[in-house]
């Protein structure tokens, strides 16, 4: 019963997030709309209206209407950079097309203390916002006249400073001298008064609590910008990080990913044949397929890191039962897809055994034995980066976790994008391998 | 002893339930080297079942299948087979599927070579032979596998409605090519058919059977095959002979359906 109150607790903190995401989804849907117009109508300006499916008067439902737009493909990833650009004050868009950017420069305000006799005095606090990483010191300012006295301090952008104003004034606190208004502005205890540079509050025990404007834009360690990005691309591939360089990083995760795939396929490609071809060997491993096929790789981690420790030989092991799977089910399945006129043409043109098996299982087999493998090589790169976010020495998934761990936010950004240009790049290769080498595909 | 003999064959399909399915039952049947035989019956009446037997793709429960003197025991070269379709190999181009058998046999490459390029002028196919299969029309593709059967040399040709996916005009042209072959071959044919036309068409002898039990029903002796032969095979459909033939076979066929839907209905 706890359980389920848990549990709905979480519920409703995941609703509420997703509450949180609506308008920002329904913008993002909104631009959609807005640039599909736009691109109707540049269309209609541009081409004349003669193509087949142009001429077609049902599209709604026609499967074949429906291609990929090369226009909207643009436009969306140009999109991403370009929102990723405006909110993170990147240098490579013009500044107009920035969103509001954190305050930084000199600001000030003024603030009013009553003493408990009722007698009032201003004075003024000096504020200079400076980027993060400077070091800049509070400027100098005349204590001035009156009980109260000037004031001065220097915040980082995107922080925060609670600033004791009465510290240096004849009468504090602990004179019942309190702080009762900013800049002219009555405040209280949990109060707070808008200024030119952000907003002054108050806390409870009465201290000012001073902040800037943040704007509406990310901050580097949350959401570092492109150029931030690039750049420590550059730095990696050169200099290195952890004492290998990206291509070591990149080449590790490769090497494994390669060698155990190909140990998979060794295997797991005669086994699916054998279970294919006979009933004793389908019986034998069919229980053994079945139960290891809906294990998730990365469940066998902790094990494999117990049996054979974090070395190569340990994440091998875990690719190679990845890929083991895929392949011996993918071959299996192109055995048994054989259709069985063409055996027995086979058959009755003369051919062996061995010759039906060359000429003709192995051919026949050969479009699910590609689609397996590609298949096989997405689990195996997922696999291996999840493992060497476990553990590891050097790899693409070691990179970005321990990144995180001292909050480079700009190499685990790097990382991510390179693992998906690499995961993509493996997949068009093997589609590429398919159409050279099984063109017969899905034509029998 | 040349030629074919079938033997009291006996075909029973024992069924997981206990019951049994008499698939086929005492067919016997002499043909001689040469001869082209036409199958024709309703659906259920064993007749792919007879043609599978004699190609050795199933042992008969009783009976024997003799070919040149000795009995057959499973598939070889020297019975050949095509099928309505698909059983090309879709990873060859039309010449490797045509010299398929030359290469199980390991004939010289040259060897090989001439017998591809004659059968693909005989079909007609000499400008595809580079092509893959499944880049040519149906009715190419069965050329295909009329070639594919001939290079081999068998003594029999098994042909399991051949034409039977093909439009009705490449039908009729295919129809012309098999008694073509057949003359020029002297091959002897057994070919399987649903339609009455093609089974007048193509068989000097013609064999109508019977469901429940597969048997042999009618057997007749036709002239028409003998008569298309180089000729336009509409001019023979108009003989009146054919017209009487086919309406005689048509009404047997009813009457065979008939029967199988009353009984069903009873039961």
């Amino acid at each position: 019963m706890e359980l389920l109150g848990n549990l709905w607790a979480e519920l409703l903190a995941v609703l509420t997030t997703l509450v949180a995401a609506a308008p920002y989804v329904i913008g993002y849907i909104l631009i959609i709309l807005l640039m599909m117009v736009i691109w109707g109508g540049v269309k209609r300006l541009l081409t004349p209206k003669s193509d087949y499916s142009s001429l077609k008067t049902v599209t709604f439902g026609d499967e074949s209407a429906v291609t990929s737009n090369t226009a909207a493909s643009v436009v969306s990833i140009v999109l991403i950079f370009v929102l990723w650009g405006a909110f993170t004050g990147s240098k490579l868009l013009p500044g107009f097309m920035h969103a509001p950017g954190p305050f930084s420069g000199e600001g000030s305000f003024s603030y009013t203390i009553t003493t408990p006799t009722g007698e009032t005095d201003d004075a003024t606090v000096s504020v200079i916002v400076h980027p993060t990483g400077e070091e800049v010191d509070a400027p100098d300012v005349a204590p001035g006249d009156g009980i109260a006295k000037n004031d001065a301090t220097a915040i980082a952008v995107y922080r925060s400073e609670l600033l004791r104003v009465d510290r240096n004034d004849e009468l504090g606190r602990d004179e019942e001298t309190f702080v009762t208004a900013v800049n002219g502005q009555a405040i209280a205890p949990g109060g707070s008064v808008d200024v030119d540079f952000g907003r002054v509050a108050m806390s409870d025990k009465g201290t000012l609590n001073i902040v800037p404007d943040t704007g509406v834009q990310m901050e580097p360690i949350w959401l570092p910008s492109p150029e931030a990005v690039w750049s420590r691309l550059g730095e990696i591939a050169t200099v290195g990080y952890r004492n290998s360089t990206l291509a070591e990083h990149l080449g590790y995760s490769l090497f494994r990913v390669i060698v155990g795939f190909i140990l998979g396929a060794l295997v797991g490609i005669p086994l699916g044949y054998a279970m294919g071809l006979s009933n004793w060997f389908r019986g034998w491993f069919d229980p053994i397929v079945e139960f290891m096929r809906p294990v998730p790789p990365l469940a066998l981690i902790p094990l494999v890191i117990i049996w054979a420790g974090i070395g190569e030989v340990g994440k091998i092991i875990l690719l190679f039962l990845a890929a083991l799977w895929i392949m011996a089910i993918a071959a299996r399945s192109g055995v048994s897809g054989v259709r069985i006129s063409k055996v027995h043409a086979a058959y009755s043109l003369g051919a062996s055994k061995w010759q039906i098996m060359r000429h003709v299982i192995i051919p026949n087999s050969l479009p699910e034995i590609f689609t397996g493998a590609r298949v096989a090589m997405g689990v195996c790169w997922g696999t291996v980066v999840a493992a060497e976010l476990v553990a590891a020495e050097k790899g693409a998934g070691m990179m970005i976790m321990v990144a995180s761990k001292f909050q480079s936010t700009d190499i685990v950004l790097m990382g991510i994008i390179l693992i998906g240009i690499i995961g993509f790049s493996i997949d068009m290769l093997m589609r590429q391998a398919e159409k050279w080498l099984v063109p017969w595909k899905g034509k029998g | 002893m040349s030629g074919l003999q079938i033997d009291k064959l006996s075909m029973r399909f024992d069924l997981p339930n206990g019951s049994s399915v008499q698939a086929l039952k005492d067919v016997s049947l002499d043909l001689k080297a040469g001869e082209l035989l036409s199958v024709l019956g309703p659906s259920g009446c064993g007749k792919t079942t007879l043609l599978n037997i004699v190609a050795g793709f199933l042992a008969p429960t009783e009976g024997k299948i003799i070919l040149n003197g000795h009995t057959v025991t499973g598939p070889a070269a020297e019975r050949g087979m095509v099928f309505q379709q698909g059983a090309l190999f879709e990873w060859m181009s039309v010449r490797e599927n045509v010299g398929f058998g030359p290469s199980m046999k390991g004939m010289p490459k040259a060897e090989k070579a001439k017998i591809v390029n004659h059968l693909l002028d005989v079909v007609g196919l000499q400008d595809f032979k580079e092509k893959a299969v499944y880049e040519l029309s149906g009715g190419m593709q069965q050329r295909v596998a009329l070639a594919r059967c001939l290079a081999n040399e068998p003594d029999v040709i098994l042909m399991d409605e051949p034409l039977g996916a093909l439009d009705a005009l490449t039908r009729e042209k295919m129809q012309g090519l098999v008694l073509k072959l057949w003359k020029e071959t002297g091959k002897t044919i057994i070919l399987i058919t649903h339609s009455v036309e093609e089974a007048l068409l193509l068989g000097e002898r013609l064999l109508v059977m019977a469901p429940r039990p597969g048997r042999i029903h009618t057997e007749y002796r036709l002239p028409f095959a003998e008569m298309g032969v180089g000729q336009d095979l509409r001019e023979v459909k108009k003989h009146p002979k054919f017209n009487e033939t086919r309406e005689e076979i048509l009404g047997m066929i009813w009457d065979m359906e008939e029967e199988i839907m009353g009984r069903t209905e009873d039961a």
